[in-house]
């Protein structure tokens, strides 16, 4: 069937001054604020003259560390949006009681928890840890830089475009209300006709292209990029879980974008793929959503596996126990998460076999999982273990993750996820393995590697105040959502009739306060450091006694990352070298490559955003143009084939003679 | 036949239930239902929870332990940082995991087949199998938006957000949707599946007390899902007699055009009842044919499965101007469908007539504590059996 | 990469490499195009998995017997059969590093695989003029999507084989132009394997059906 496109102007498409909510008191709030910060930042950035400074030394940075810092930020400036829309459904919950509507109508509270979960996985998590990614890895395996260095900085810029289109759609029109993953044949364009749904397709197109091309510049890198001597088995065990979290990537993403402009098609030209009518089947959605959906979860946690491993074995001071079980642990995790996507609908009704099938698999993911558990267990077994902040979240992770873990389990029982599936136990569940293992672990990273990436370390006594609040405020936040789950309460309710719950919801409100004290410590924890920095300086390059080569350079790391490339005889190869006296060489330096900025892939990436918004809008003429720009652009790119520029000896000499001074004043 | 009283049940009145109602006094309706099914899926529950806790419970306290004993100022603790290896050791940690998921594996292979919704109950509790004779009573149920519709052939009333069936007779659900994915579930009673349009799913019940039971949509839905509410009344006999004599009192009758009324999105539809229901009226719904002069899935699934119509077909589609769709906004130009062919098979065709009729066997499975029930496998009624139907896409 | 031998025994062991030679540029492109085209490979793989599913809903309207004109698709095969071997003499040509030879084989190969996009968009719009566009039935609309997917390749692949004729015509065979077709050569050749996918399960089998 074909949806014949409304009245809509031949300039502005569907887009008029209706789309402003003008009518919605919090919105305009937000905005009016959103304004103003935005016109201060503006305002500071000419006043300093700082553009210049930005554009040059960061937009079109095609060093992996600043694009790994450009993708941290953006992670967290997204993370306070998305909490923000958490506090909003914590409080309509524990409102909306004896009659009440709370104060979110249904328009309102179903954009305000499908954005949180879009926002909350793909742009809070996936950048913080593909940033993650990006900063160390290259720095593990002793490299100059990523493969692609062009790509990785037009990849950041997709991911951003992406979550430019979220935050626009809050001002100009309206997002999904569809929950996050939009299953039709609610998202369709019978049932939802707005344009929320093209805001989601559109930020996900442009974002997933984004990560799709890091993780095939990342698993290159890992491949082709490390130093001599270092073979697989020789990898830092943060290097794996990326290898293996890239290679999820690469194979779960490409079905996300197919599925997506299917569903895409199905809006914007009327084909009937997930239509209810014509031979469409939504079933088809739902199952090819969660190949793609599962392999995102380990997407997500693998890599922080890896930092825990980093964690515990360094500040227990020991090796790391069972490498090699590690290993292989985490290739056992990646092929089997293209085996269970099925668990997320048990109750679509499969029928017992496939259910039991699916429920296995997934149960048997939790054996190399427990391994690894047990493997952090005994590596503080026998160790001298220092309760700095990064050691800290790290065991916190381990006590909560565990519960996380067996929830998850008991949902992987068919029969049992019957009375459990879609309720507030599955929240529960979910946000205790992701907050509890990415979150957590994300913690971890930050502590553990801001003072390589800054040169100073972070406050602890902002950091345990920020721990403190965090640990104890999840379980407050998400306790009562396990015990409602069992009390029958599903997910998604904007109202309640049953008063007795309502208690809950103020006990889980609290919590998301409590949890909210300790985001704001972690904000205040980044100020102190920073205002602090002359006191918290380190310049050894390895404030922790590390073990992995990223702690053999200096803090931060020269653009270069290390002006001879290491050659490595063992695992923990820094520690091999540091034991065994290696000398860092001070003469004898040469010129070296490197990748030369470009300002392309910020406007590549801006190019795309404009097409997604005239997409959204449905202004044609501005699709097309900006197609044109787009191709047009990126032929023009290919035209330019100096692409690299060496830095002197003398000044690799001297950048190197200023560490060894600092070395020494040490 | 006399069974044991499952060890699960046991384990569930000693320890757990006080242990929880301790902690919060609430009432965890999953752990404590009113339906055999459900009863059995919330043993599930604790019996997983109990058979990990086994190794959940070690694992946390070894972190504290290690924690604790190994800080870095207990100078007295032993430090062998270059110990990285063990083989028994890691025999023991990957094989430790590994029996645990096999004795939950072998719990969720059975269990899964035994609570199969679509599985046709064979007790109605412990030691209450299902004798030949009884007949499930049926109930069609649609989601709308955003209400539920309970069809009752047998009866031959239907009601919206309101349901009802006597105590421990089973109940045979038949499940649809009018528009958009919802999930039927009834805390209490059976676990929850998913109603789809133009999909049936059916879910196999029974309760074993009597009450007031909540009932809702599981999955979202759209702007009016939060009150999808009904109650699930359970009586006895004699008090679902006169439920259904109060609703034949209410009078009115559910046609189609009734329904297509129904069907209109709304919220926080109160209950209403209807004296009578159309004949069919919820095989249409399944096959998406309520709607005059449209075809019906199944004829479309018969064309197509010889091959299509053929070019004459490209000119079968119809349009409806101005519909205006389940989201209560004016769609632009409207919806298009399928034209129905025949005229004359409208009564007949509906109803899907399925090819063979494969009775359900009653238990899939033998060995210890899972013999076949011993009362013989219930006649399958016509009805009931449109199992030919296709079940939904893994 | 890992090419270090283990010293011996009383030499001193070396923890830097002081005499290191950067990465030939383009060292890790082959592999990083390769890794592309298996996740391009991963797209297509879901839409044939979409047409499995979805084929035979033809919602009461024609099937593939009733539509499909097998002679014509078969030319459009040759067509782009030969496209993938006159590519293959321009690698030749490059091989030997004949300039001219490359540039009158990537044009002829350009001219075969406008053909073949020709060819296909005059069947689409008969089957659209006729009525059975995409919005017809899944099954329709899942063909559309297959097989315009791969169509909408060719059309980035011939954009971009102009592209490398004017830098070959203008910078040479040069590395990085030869990188660049060798990148577009798997390409090509994989949109080729793709097209066969699709010739046999959705043409060939269609007509069986």
């Amino acid at each position: 069937m074909i949806p014949q496109p409304a009245p809509v102007s031949p300039i502005l498409g569907k887009l008029s001054l209706d789309a402003l909510p003008l009518h919605e008191p919090i919105v305009v709030a937000t905005f009016c604020g959103v304004a103003l910060g935005g016109i201060a930042l503006v305002a500071a950035l000419t006043y300093f003259k700082l553009w210049t400074y930005l554009w040059k030394e960061w937009f079109t940075s095609v060093d992996h560390k600043k694009i790994g810092i450009m993708y941290m930020i953006l992670g967290l400036v997204m993370f306070l949006r998305g909490f923000a829309d958490a506090l909003m459904m914590r409080l309509q919950q524990a409102l909306a009681f004896n009659g009440s509507e709370g104060y979110l109508n249904a328009h309102h509270f179903d954009q305000v928890f499908t954005a949180h979960g879009v926002i909350m996985i793909f742009f809070v998590a996936m950048p913080f840890v593909t940033g993650l990614m990006n900063y160390i890895v290259p720095l593990q395996i002793g490299a100059r830089d990523v493969s692609f260095p062009f790509l990785n900085n037009f990849s950041f810029w997709m991911t951003t475009g992406g979550a430019v289109l979220v935050m626009a759609s809050l001002f100009v029109g309206e997002f999904a209300q569809t929950g996050w993953l939009a299953y039709p044949p609610l998202s369709g364009i019978l049932y939802s006709p707005g344009v929320g749904v093209d805001y989601y397709l559109w930020a996900l197109q442009v974002a997933g292209v984004g990560t799709t091309l890091s993780g095939i510049n990342l698993i290159v890198t890992i491949l082709k990029l490390r130093a001599p001597g270092m073979s697989l088995m020789k990898m830092p065990v943060f290097t794996w879980t990326s290898l293996c979290t890239n290679v999820l990537i690469v194979a779960s993403f490409p079905v996300l974008t197919a599925v997506l402009a299917l569903l895409g098609l199905d809006r914007y030209v009327g084909t009937n793929f997930f239509t209810n009518d014509f031979g469409g089947s939504a079933m088809m959605y739902v199952n090819l959503i969660w190949i793609w959906g599962h392999p995102e979860v380990y997407i997500l946690i693998l890599p922080l596996f890896g930092v825990f491993s980093e964690v515990t074995s360094t500040f227990s001071g020991k090796k790391l126990f069972g490498y090699s079980s590690m290993v292989y642990a985490t290739i056992v995790i990646t092929i089997l998460s293209y085996l269970v996507w099925l668990h997320h609908f048990f109750t679509m009704g499969s029928g017992a076999s496939v259910n039991s099938f699916f429920g296995i698999t997934t149960m048997v993911i939790s054996i190399p999982t427990g391994a690894k558990i047990f493997n952090w267990l005994f590596t503080m077994y026998r160790g001298r273990i220092r309760f700095e902040l990064p050691m800290m979240w790290t065991v916190a992770f381990m006590l909560t993750f565990a519960i996380g873990g067996m929830t998850g389990v008991m949902l992987a029982i068919p029969p049992a996820d019957f009375v459990l599936h879609n309720s507030l136990f599955l929240i529960a569940h979910f946000h205790n393995v992701i907050i509890g293992g990415v979150l957590f672990g994300l913690f971890a990273a930050i502590n553990f590697w801001w003072p390589k990436a800054f040169g100073f370390k972070l406050n602890t006594f902002w950091g345990k105040v920020s721990f403190w609040c965090w640990v104890p405020g999840f379980w407050l936040a998400f306790l009562p959502l396990y015990i409602m789950g069992l009390m029958g309460v599903t997910r998604r309710m904007r109202v309640f009739d049953d008063p007795s719950l309502q208690i809950f919801f103020i006990v889980a409100a609290l919590g998301a306060a409590l949890i909210a004290a300790g985001i704001g410590a972690m904000l205040v924890q980044f100020a102190v450091s920073i205002w602090k920095r002359e006191e918290l300086k380190d310049v050894t390059g390895d404030p922790w006694g590390g073990r992995t080569l990223e702690w053999a350079t200096s803090s931060p790391p020269p653009e270069y990352n290390f002006a001879f490339t290491p050659v490595i005889h063992d695992l923990d190869a820094w520690y091999d070298m540091k034991s065994r006296g290696s000398e860092r060489p001070l003469t004898g330096f040469k010129d070296i490559h490197m990748p030369s900025n470009t300002g392309a892939g910020v406007i590549l990436a801006g190019i795309s955003t404009l097409i997604g918004f005239a997409l959204i809008w449905h202004i044609w003429w501005l699709v097309g143009l900006g197609f044109v720009g787009l191709i047009g652009g990126a032929i023009f790119h290919t035209f330019n084939y100096k692409r690299d520029f060496d830095i002197p000896a003398e000044v690799v000499a001297e950048t190197e003679a200023a560490r060894t001074r600092q070395l020494a004043g040490a | 036949m006399p069974r044991p009283r499952p060890l699960s049940a046991r384990l569930r009145a000693l320890l757990t239930l006080p242990a929880f109602a301790l902690l919060c006094g609430c009432d965890m309706v999953v752990l404590n239902p009113a339906g055999d099914v459900a009863r059995q899926q919330g043993d599930l529950v604790i019996v997983s929870t109990l058979l990990m806790l086994l190794i959940i419970v070690p694992v946390m306290a070894l972190v504290v332990l290690f924690a604790w004993r190994y800080r870095e100022s207990n100078k007295e603790a032993t430090y062998s940082p270059d110990w990285d290896h063990s083989t028994s050791l890691e025999l023991v940690i990957w094989s430790a995991p590994l029996l645990i998921i096999i004795c939950l594996g072998a719990i969720t292979w059975v269990s899964t087949h035994l609570l199969d919704p679509y599985r046709p109950l064979s007790r109605t509790g412990p030691n209450q199998p299902i004798a030949a004779n009884v007949k499930p009573l049926e109930v069609q149920v649609v989601a709308l938006d955003w209400k539920w519709l309970f069809i009752y052939p047998e009866q031959g009333i239907a009601t919206v957000n309101e349901m009802a069936a006597p105590v421990g007779r089973p109940i045979r659900f038949r499940i649809s949707a009018s528009s958009v994915m919802n999930s039927f579930y009834i805390p209490a009673l059976a676990g929850q599946i998913y109603a789809m349009p133009a999909m049936e799913t059916p879910m196999n019940a029974v309760f074993d007390k009597t009450g007031v039971f909540q009932g809702l949509s599981a999955n979202y839905s759209g702007h009016g899902f939060s009150k999808m509410r009904f109650k699930a009344h359970s009586m006895d006999q004699a008090g679902f007699d006169a439920w259904v004599a109060e609703a034949k009192k209410a009078g009115g009758n559910l046609d189609r055009t009734g329904y297509l009324q129904l069907e209109r999105p709304s919220e926080g539809e109160p209950v209403r009842r209807f004296a009578g229901v159309e004949t069919g009226l919820f095989d249409r719904v399944v096959n998406m044919c309520v709607q005059p002069g449209k075809m019906c899935m199944h004829q479309m699934m018969m064309l197509d499965a010889e091959g299509g119509t053929g070019k004459a077909g490209l000119h079968n589609v119809r349009h409806t101007e101005g519909e205006t769709s389940a989201t209560g906004t004016h769609m632009h130009g409207g919806k298009s469908f399928v034209g129905e062919i025949c005229a004359d098979q409208q009564d007949v065709a509906v109803g899907a007539k399925p090819k063979s009729v494969k009775p359900v066997k009653q238990a899939t499975l033998t060995g210890a504590g899972l013999k076949q029930p011993s009362a013989k496998p219930t006649p399958i009624a016509p009805s009931v059996a449109s199992e030919t139907r296709p079940r939904p896409l893994s | 990469m890992s090419t270090t031998t283990i010293p011996a025994a009383d030499e001193p062991v070396r923890f830097y490499d002081l005499d290191e030679h950067p990465h030939p540029e383009g060292y890790s492109t082959m592999l990083g195009f390769w890794i592309y085209l298996m996740s391009d490979c991963l797209i297509f793989a879901i839409l044939f998995a979409c047409y499995a599913v979805l084929g035979g809903n033809f919602a009461g309207g024609p099937g593939p017997k009733d539509l499909f004109d097998l002679p014509l698709v078969a030319l459009n095969t040759a067509m782009l059969l030969f496209s993938s071997i006159t590519y293959g003499f321009a690698m030749l040509g490059m091989a030997k590093g004949n300039k001219n030879q490359v540039l009158i084989w990537l044009a002829i190969t350009l001219v075969f695989g406008g053909c073949f996009l020709g060819i296909e968009l005059y069947e689409f719009s008969e089957l659209i003029h006729e009525g059975a566009g995409p919005w017809r039935s899944a099954f329709l609309s899942s063909f559309f999507t297959l097989v315009g997917t791969h169509g909408l390749h060719v059309t980035f692949g011939s954009i971009w084989l102009i592209t490398l004729m004017v830098q070959v015509a203008r910078f040479g065979l040069t590395a990085a132009n030869q990188r660049r077709l060798a990148c577009l050569s798997l390409f090509w050749h994989f949109l080729d394997v793709i097209w066969i996918g699709v010739f046999t399960f959705v043409y060939l089998m269609g007509m069986l059906r």
